[in-house]
Order: C-alpha cells, then sequence, then structure tokens
C-alpha cells in the first residue's frame, strides 16, 4: 500500500463527457426505436388497407372462397384465398420434409461427426448457399429440376410446377436448418458428451440420444424458422411454379371424407399467397382499386401466420430449454 | 447388486502384501487394472513416463500428484477416453480382464460398459432423475427390470432417500452434491468393475464432498475405485493404496497409503507430502 497525498477526484465529469454519453445513448435507442416504429408502420399499413379490403369482400368470402381471380378479362372477379393456401401450404410442407432432415442430419455431422478441418470447409460453404439469390434458385429447378424429374420420375407433370418449386425452396432453407441447428448442438456441453462415452455409449448414441435432446429447442427453432422462410418465399415459386390459381379436384376417400390428391397440386402449376401479389403489384394497377386492397389482405394473412410461427418458436424455445 | 466379475477372467498377480496395515488388501486380492510400461504421449509432450503399476481390485487406489503430473491421462487411459484426443498416443500395456486393452480387436465401447468413471464437475444429462441413471442400461440393451435396478443403483449412491419421490423431475434441479452422487449412481447401474473417479469432489463443498467420500468407501466393497485427486487428506482418508505422480508422469511410488503417508521411500514424494512442493 502506498501512502496516497492527495485524495482521489470523486467529482462529477464535466458537461461534454456527459453530453457525449447522453448522445451515445440517445443514438443506440434511436436505432432501436426505428425497428420497431417500422414493424408497426407496416402491421397499421397492412391492417388499414385490408379493412378497406374486407368492406367489399367479408373475410368469411375471403377465407373460404375457392376461386382466385382478382383481375379477370371477362367479369367474374373472385378474391378466395384456398387455392392460394393451399399452394403456399403444400410448397412449405414439401420443403420442410427436404430442408428438416437433411438440414438436422448435416447438422449432427458437422457438429458431431466432422473433424475440425472438414468442419472449416463445409460450414461457410453452407452458408454460401444461404447467400445465393433465390431468383437462381428458380432458374435452377425451372431448367434443370423438373426436365429432370419429367424424364426420370412424372413424365406427365408440367413445366410449371409445384414439385420442382417445393424442392428448390427445400434446398434453400437447408442451410437454416443446418446452421442454427448446428449452433444449438455444439453449445452442448463438452462434459454431457463425455458422460454418454464414459457409459460406454457409441458415437451415434451420444449424438442422437444426448447432444440432440439436449439442443432441441434450438433445433425446433430452427425448423420454424426454415418454416417461416418458406412461407414467404417468393422468386423460387414465381420462376418454378408458375402463376395459375389453380384450385386442385377435390375427391373423396372411404366414407366420404374429402380430401385433396398431393400429386394433383404438386405435378401441376399453381399460385402462392406471396405470388399472387407480385401478380397483382405486376399489372398496371392503380392505388385503391379492389385488386389493389386485396394485396394488403394477403400480405395480413401472411403476417399474421408468420407471427404465429414465431409465438410457436418462442413457446417452444421456453418450454424445452435446457439449463446445462 | 452382484459383482460379475469372473475371476479367471483377470490376471491374478499377487499385490504387495507385506504391510500390516489394516487397509492392506488381504492376501490373493486379484489385480483389477495393470499397466505395463505405459507410455502416454500428447504430440510430442510425455504426459505418462514408463508407468508400471498393478491396481487391486475392490480397493480404493489414489492417484496424486501435482497438476499436470499425468494422473488424470493414466486414468482416462484405462477407459480408453484418451482415443479421442487426436494427438494422444499410447505406447505399452493395460491390463484389464486378462487382456491388453490397447490391442487392436478391442472396442473401446465394450470396454468403458466395464470401467464406469465419475468426472471433475457433476454432469449429469438434462434428463429426468430415472433416464439419467438408466442411460447406461438403455444402450447396453438391459433387458431386467430398469426401475429396480434404477432404485438399487440410486441406493448405492446414497441418493434414493433424497429423490425417490421425484425420480421424474430433472437431474439438473438437484444440488451439486446430488448431481455428482447422481453421477455415481448412473456409473453403477450397469454394474461395471472398476469405476473410475477424476477429481470427483473438487467441484462441491465440504459437506457434499464429504459424503462422497463415505460413499466411495462403499463402493469399494463390490467395485474397484481407482480416484485421482488433488486433496491428499483425501486419498489418506478414503484409499487403501496410492499413488504418486509427479511433474513429467513419472510414477515415483505406490504403495499402501499409510506407507506413504507416514514413511514414504522417497525423498521427493515426502517433500511433496509434506507440502514443500507441488
Amino acid at each position: 500500500m502506498t501512502d496516497s497525498t492527495e485524495s482521489p477526484d470523486l467529482s462529477r465529469q464535466g458537461g461534454l463527457t456527459r453530453l457525449k454519453e447522453g448522445t451515445y445513448g440517445g443514438l443506440f435507442a434511436a436505432c432501436a426505436v426505428i425497428t420497431l416504429l417500422t414493424t408497426v408502420a407496416i402491421f397499421v399499413t397492412l391492417l388499414s388497407d385490408a379493412v378497406v379490403f374486407f368492406r367489399a369482400t367479408p373475410i368469411a368470402e375471403f377465407l373460404t372462397g375457392i376461386n382466385w381471380s382478382p383481375n379477370p378479362a371477362g367479369g367474374g372477379q373472385a378474391f378466395g384465398l384456398v387455392p392460394l393456401l393451399i399452394g403456399t401450404l403444400v410448397v412449405t410442407i414439401t420443403a420442410a420434409f427436404i430442408s428438416i432432415p437433411v438440414g438436422t442430419l448435416t447438422a449432427i455431422y458437422l457438429s458431431e461427426y466432422a473433424t475440425p478441418n472438414a468442419r472449416s470447409i463445409l460450414k461457410p460453404l453452407l452458408e454460401i448457399l444461404a447467400g445465393v439469390p433465390t431468383v437462381v434458385y428458380g432458374y435452377f429447378a425451372l431448367v434443370y429440376i423438373t426436365p429432370a424429374l419429367k424424364a426420370t420420375l412424372f413424365p406427365e407433370m408440367s413445366t410449371f410446377n409445384a414439385l420442382s418449386a417445393s424442392i428448390m425452396v427445400g434446398i434453400m432453407t437447408i442451410p437454416m436448418v443446418s446452421s442454427i441447428s448446428e449452433d444449438a448442438m455444439s453449445a452442448v456441453p463438452d462434459e454431457l458428451r463425455q458422460a454418454g462415452y464414459g457409459l460406454g455409449a457409441t458415437k451415434f448414441e451420444v449424438s442422437t440420444g444426448i447432444v440432440v435432446p439436449a439442443s432441441i429447442s434450438g433445433i425446433a427453432s430452427s425448423y420454424i424458422l426454415a418454416v417461416s422462410r418458406a412461407i414467404g418465399e417468393t422468386m423460387i415459386v414465381v420462376v418454378a411454379m408458375g402463376a395459375q390459381a389453380r384450385m386442385p379436384a377435390i375427391r373423396e376417400a372411404a366414407f366420404g371424407i374429402p380430401f385433396i390428391n398431393p400429386a394433383d397440386v404438386l405435378l401441376e402449376s399453381g399460385m402462392t399467397i406471396t405470388v399472387a401479389m407480385v401478380q397483382i403489384t405486376g399489372g398496371d394497377l392503380t392505388g385503391g382499386t379492389l385488386p389493389y386492397n386485396s394485396m394488403f389482405a394477403l400480405g395480413l394473412t401472411l403476417f399474421v401466420v408468420t407471427l404465429v410461427m414465431n409465438v410457436i418458436s418462442d413457446i417452444i424455445a421456453e418450454r424445452y430449454r435446457e439449463e446445462y | 447388486m452382484s459383482n460379475t466379475t469372473s475371476d479367471d477372467s483377470l490376471i491374478t498377480t499377487e499385490v504387495q502384501t507385506e504391510s500390516n496395515d489394516e487397509s492392506a488388501p488381504p492376501a490373493g486380492a486379484g489385480t483389477a487394472v495393470a499397466a505395463r510400461d505405459l507410455n502416454v504421449y500428447y504430440g510430442d509432450e510425455q504426459a505418462i513416463d514408463d508407468v508400471s503399476m498393478e491396481i487391486p481390485e475392490k480397493r480404493v487406489t489414489a492417484l496424486i500428484g501435482p497438476s499436470g503430473c499425468g494422473k488424470s491421462t493414466f486414468l482416462r487411459t484405462i477407459n480408453r477416453m484418451n482415443d479421442m484426443i487426436e494427438i494422444c498416443r499410447v505406447d505399452g500395456e493395460v491390463e484389464f480382464g486378462g487382456k491388453n486393452v490397447y490391442d487392436d480387436d478391442v472396442d473401446p465401447v465394450a470396454l468403458r460398459r466395464k470401467i464406469g468413471m465419475v468426472f471433475q464437475k457433476p454432469n449429469p444429462f438434462p434428463k429426468s432423475i430415472r433416464d439419467n441413471v438408466a442411460y447406461g442400461l438403455k444402450i447396453q440393451g438391459f433387458d431386467g427390470d430398469v426401475d429396480a435396478r434404477v432404485e438399487e443403483s440410486l441406493k448405492g449412491a446414497a441418493l434414493w432417500d433424497e429423490v425417490k419421490d421425484q425420480l421424474d423431475s430433472s437431474g439438473l434441479e438437484l444440488s451439486g452434491g446430488q448431481q455428482q452422487r447422481l453421477c455415481i449412481a448412473r456409473a453403477i447401474a450397469p454394474d461395471p468393475e472398476v469405476i473410475l473417479m477424476d477429481e470427483p469432489t473438487s467441484a462441491l463443498d465440504p459437506v457434499a464432498a464429504s459424503k462422497i467420500e463415505d460413499l466411495i468407501d462403499d463402493l469399494a466393497e463390490e467395485y474397484t475405485v481407482i480416484i485421482v485427486t488433488h486433496n491428499m487428506q483425501q486419498a489418506a482418508r478414503i484409499s487403501d493404496r496410492t499413488a504418486v505422480f509427479l511433474t513429467g508422469g513419472e510414477l515415483v511410488e505406490y504403495d499402501d497409503t499409510a506407507k506413504i503417508f507416514e514413511d514414504p521411500e522417497e525423498q521427493r514424494v515426502e517433500d511433496y507430502i509434506t507440502g514443500k512442493f507441488g
């Protein structure tokens, strides 16, 4: 200990420092507020124009109508969401069947099996896959996947079809699943793996029985994110699936239960909610017309769907969060 | 829990019996694990330097020594946990069950099913208490009464009375000492022959640590316990045999615990034990 001859200066800093500190704080807060305001503004805009639309078209009619024809040449304008919803769901679900298994297994490989060298090469490559513009994926689907499927499995498939688009959307969302899941798995402490190996578990048993359950909340979040992304995907679908709002034939199974044969949707062209919006903006529309306003109703639908997905994701993450 | 050791499959070399200390293994106690001319390297660095030792079965053997002396490495060499470290290289033999565990035809997974391990930091799985204990049984395809074995193991780890009403709650909700006893229950559930403990009490408070020490004493009735510890008093209290490793992975002295602590042969060991270095 040294003797201090003068007492330390504890007085408040001068005005300039305080002003600077205050300015920084305000600047950061302003940026945060911008995000918040944008979200609120989008929601308000969507809602106000959608309300105008729903005044002309009742919500029930919009939600249950099976005919989407916003801008007919002849007449018989109709705003039925169902064909678009079917298109969106089919693309999303089919894509999930690709992105979730492939993405999860890739994540397990990267986190548990890959050597550090392999990981350092593969992870950036996967992230590049996430950076490819989606229009490129769309043309890839149209120019390569569709002809390949036509030549092999489905000769009767149409040039624009939901299957190729779905496969491509699935591939596009693989990195989202694999990257976020891998982060979650890598965060599992090594002690848990050691405990498993110490009990005579194989690598497979440690990966699937210990690491995956311990990181399930992160993995589930990655699924929701990938699915949300697939719901909102537009370019791939516009290019590869075409833009025909088709209502598939409703068939009757045993006991009169109606169902839709997935092949009727997958092998034909179709339209998703996002594509319907693109089509409307693509026309020379002026504001205030009904088709113009329908766009906002569609936007609101998507907004609600993704919001619900995000909430589900949060609930899952909260419920299964593992403290280790 | 019955110990299913088949004595004929083990090497039956006699351990040193000249000591008249009570804790000395009785004549004829078999050897559970034997190292012969064991050298372990991490890359160019030698972690174990030509160690040969025989570890008696159903006794507590303590490995002590300063940090970096190779005692943990030695422990992990026995169940081949070092296999997972890429730069680790092992020369020489570790005999267990009449076999060199480093032979080509030995599957480390099968080996680890016979040799349980308890780690420094309690590491229960983020699963229920029951699933934690049953994990080893599950992966080994145990087809008996799992619940009975879980109860038996938790009793064996002196944890049953504290958790019998909450078997379905997460193992992570337990206190640190309880978690470590849960890990011990998990290790003994598949009925191994040897239990390796890598500083099992160093992350615990003194009360929890002393419970583990009592437990180790009981475990030695059925299992061979090999424990690495930083705590010399602990080694003196709980072990029958003590091996002193000093820097460079050299096994300096290995004898009955009483002999090591009261009258070691080596000056270096005496200096270490009396706190002159280390």
